[in-house]
C-alpha cells in the first residue's frame, strides 16, 4: 500500500510534475552547467540532497512557523543547507566544485526547493516530505543527467568524461567516440535547443498515451456490445 | 490560521532568531569538520597546478612556501599584483614561476603559469584559468590539445626576437585553427615576462628563501 503510494509519487516526480520537464523551475543551473554529463549529475545529486533537506527541516518546524514569515524561514534554512553542500563538496570534491563553481552556491535560488517548500513540506508530514523532496529532487536530477549526456555526445563526441572528479582516479576523458563534434551543443545555445528537445519530446510521448487510451475504451465498449 | 494582528510581532521575532541560530550552528558544525579538508585540498592543488611548469628539474623544497607578490605597476603582464614561486635546489635557485594574465584574450583575461630556469628558458607553460571559446580558444588547456608545450625549451633568443609571435604575424609559432586572438595573447604574455625575469632575475631571488614569509604579507 505505502509502496504503491511511492511508486505513484515517483512517477509524478520524475514525470507528470517533473520541476524541469514540467513546471519548469530551476532553468538556469540547468541550462548553464549541463554542458557534460558529469557536471549534470554532480549538480543534480547536490540538488537532490538540499530539497530532500530543506523539506525535511521545513516539515519538522511547520508547527511554528508564522505564515507571514515562513518565506525568510525557508530562504535561511535553505541558504544553509547549501552552504553546507558547498563546504562538503569543497572538501571532498575539490575538482567538481571547481568546475561547477558558483552554481553549486546558486542552489539557493533554485525556485523547485522554494516551490516543494512551499506548495508541499509546510502542509505535510516529515516523512511525506521527505519522499516528496526525494522524487522531485530525483526527477531534476535525471534531467540534467539527459541533458548533460545527450549534449556532450552531440557536441564533445564523449560521453562520461571527467567522471574521476565525482569518484576519484586519473582524469579520464570518458568513451570518447569520435574527436570533436557539433560545438554548438556545447555552447549556451544548445543548453536550450536539448531542453526544448526534452520538452517536446515529452509533450509527444505524452499526447501518443492519451490517444492510445482514448482508442482502447472505443474499442472495449464495441466489443461488449 | 489566525488573523495577522492577532500575533505579537515578538513571537515572529523569536521563531526567526531560533531558526537563524539553528541554521548557523549547522553551518559552523559543517565547517568544523570540513575546514581542514579544504585548507589541504586548495594547498595540494596548487603545488600540484605548478608541478607541470617545472618539468625535468631538480629541486627541493615546496615551491608554494617561497611565494612573492610584485605589486603593480611592474613590466610584467597584467594589470594587477603578479606572483613569482621561487624553486630551489638547496640554496642555489633553480628557476622562477611567474603567475601573470594575459589581457588580451577572446574573453577577458587568461592566466598564465609561466617557468623559466635561471639562463631564461622556459621550462613550462600551462593556462590556469580562462574564458576562452570552448572547441576553439580553450585548446590552450593541455587536456585538449599539445598546443602550449611547444614553448617549452624557449627562451627570448630561441627564436630570434623578431619571431616571437605566432605564423600569422610572421612569427614562428604556431596558432589554433579558427583561434588567433588567443595564441596571441598568450605569446605576448610570455615575452614580456621572459623580458621582465632578464631584468629582474637579481632582485626576485635577493631575499632567501627564509624570508619568505615577510615578502608575501598581503598576498592574495
Amino acid at each position: 500500500m505505502m509502496f504503491d503510494g511511492f511508486i505513484e509519487r515517483l512517477k509524478t516526480g520524475l514525470w507528470r510534475d517533473n520541476p524541469g520537464l514540467v513546471q519548469l523551475l530551476g532553468l538556469c543551473p540547468l541550462l548553464a552547467v549541463t554542458a557534460t554529463f558529469v557536471n549534470g549529475l554532480g549538480l543534480g545529486v547536490a540538488t537532490l540532497a538540499v530539497i530532500v533537506m530543506s523539506n525535511a527541516l521545513v516539515s519538522a518546524t511547520r508547527r511554528w512557523i508564522q505564515t507571514e514569515i515562513r518565506v525568510p524561514i525557508y530562504v535561511l534554512i535553505i541558504a544553509s543547507l547549501v552552504t553546507c553542500i558547498e563546504l562538503i563538496f569543497k572538501a571532498w570534491f575539490p575538482d567538481l566544485d571547481r568546475a561547477l563553481g558558483i552554481f553549486i552556491p546558486l542552489i539557493v535560488t533554485n525556485c523547485a526547493i522554494v516551490a516543494r517548500a512551499e506548495v508541499f513540506a509546510s502542509r505535510n508530514s516529515v516523512g511525506s516530505s521527505i519522499i516528496d523532496g526525494f522524487v522531485m529532487g530525483l526527477g531534476f536530477m535525471l534531467l540534467l543527467m539527459t541533458i548533460g549526456a545527450f549534449r556532450e555526445l552531440i557536441g564533445q563526441g564523449s560521453l562520461f568524461a571527467r567522471m574521476d572528479m565525482l569518484f576519484g582516479g586519473e582524469p579520464t576523458r570518458g568513451i570518447v567516440l569520435t574527436d570533436g563534434g557539433w560545438l554548438l551543443l556545447v555552447l549556451p545555445p544548445g543548453a536550450f535547443f536539448s531542453l526544448a528537445l526534452a520538452i517536446a519530446g515529452k509533450n509527444a510521448i505524452d499526447r501518443r498515451r492519451k490517444e492510445l487510451q482514448k482508442s482502447i475504451p472505443r474499442s472495449a465498449r464495441t466489443l461488449n456490445r | 490560521m489566525t488573523a495577522v494582528a492577532d500575533r505579537p510581532v515578538w513571537k515572529s521575532g523569536v521563531t526567526l532568531a531560533v531558526i537563524a541560530g539553528f541554521c548557523t550552528a549547522l553551518v559552523a558544525l559543517t565547517w568544523q569538520l570540513t575546514a581542514e579538508r579544504i585548507e589541504d585540498n586548495k594547498k595540494r592543488w596548487l603545488e600540484r597546478s605548478l608541478q607541470p611548469a617545472l618539468a625535468g628539474l631538480f629541486f627541493d623544497s615546496p615551491v608554494t612556501e617561497s611565494m612573492r607578490t610584485i605589486p603593480p605597476p611592474n613590466d610584467l603582464p597584467g594589470s594587477g599584483a603578479a606572483i613569482v614561486y621561487r624553486v630551489y635546489a638547496g640554496e642555489t635557485p633553480v628557476a622562477a614561476l611567474f603567475v601573470v594574465s594575459a589581457r588580451d584574450g577572446y574573453a577577458g583575461p587568461i592566466r598564465l603559469l609561466i617557468g623559466v630556469d635561471m639562463e631564461g628558458t622556459v621550462t613550462g607553460i600551462r593556462v590556469l584559468e580562462h574564458r576562452e571559446t570552448p572547441g576553439l580558444g580553450d585548446r590552450v588547456e593541455t587536456t585538449k590539445s599539445d598546443w602550449v608545450l611547444q614553448f617549452d625549451g624557449r627562451s627570448l633568443n630561441n627564436p630570434q626576437p623578431g619571431s616571437w609571435a605566432i605564423k600569422d604575424d610572421g612569427g614562428e609559432f604556431d596558432q589554433l585553427t579558427g583561434a588567433s586572438v588567443t595564441p596571441r595573447a598568450i605569446v605576448k604574455a610570455i615575452k614580456e615576462t621572459l623580458r621582465y625575469f632578464e631584468t629582474n632575475a637579481a632582485a626576485i631571488f635577493a631575499t632567501p628563501p627564509d624570508d619568505a614569509d615577510n615578502d608575501s604579507a598581503g598576498d592574495e
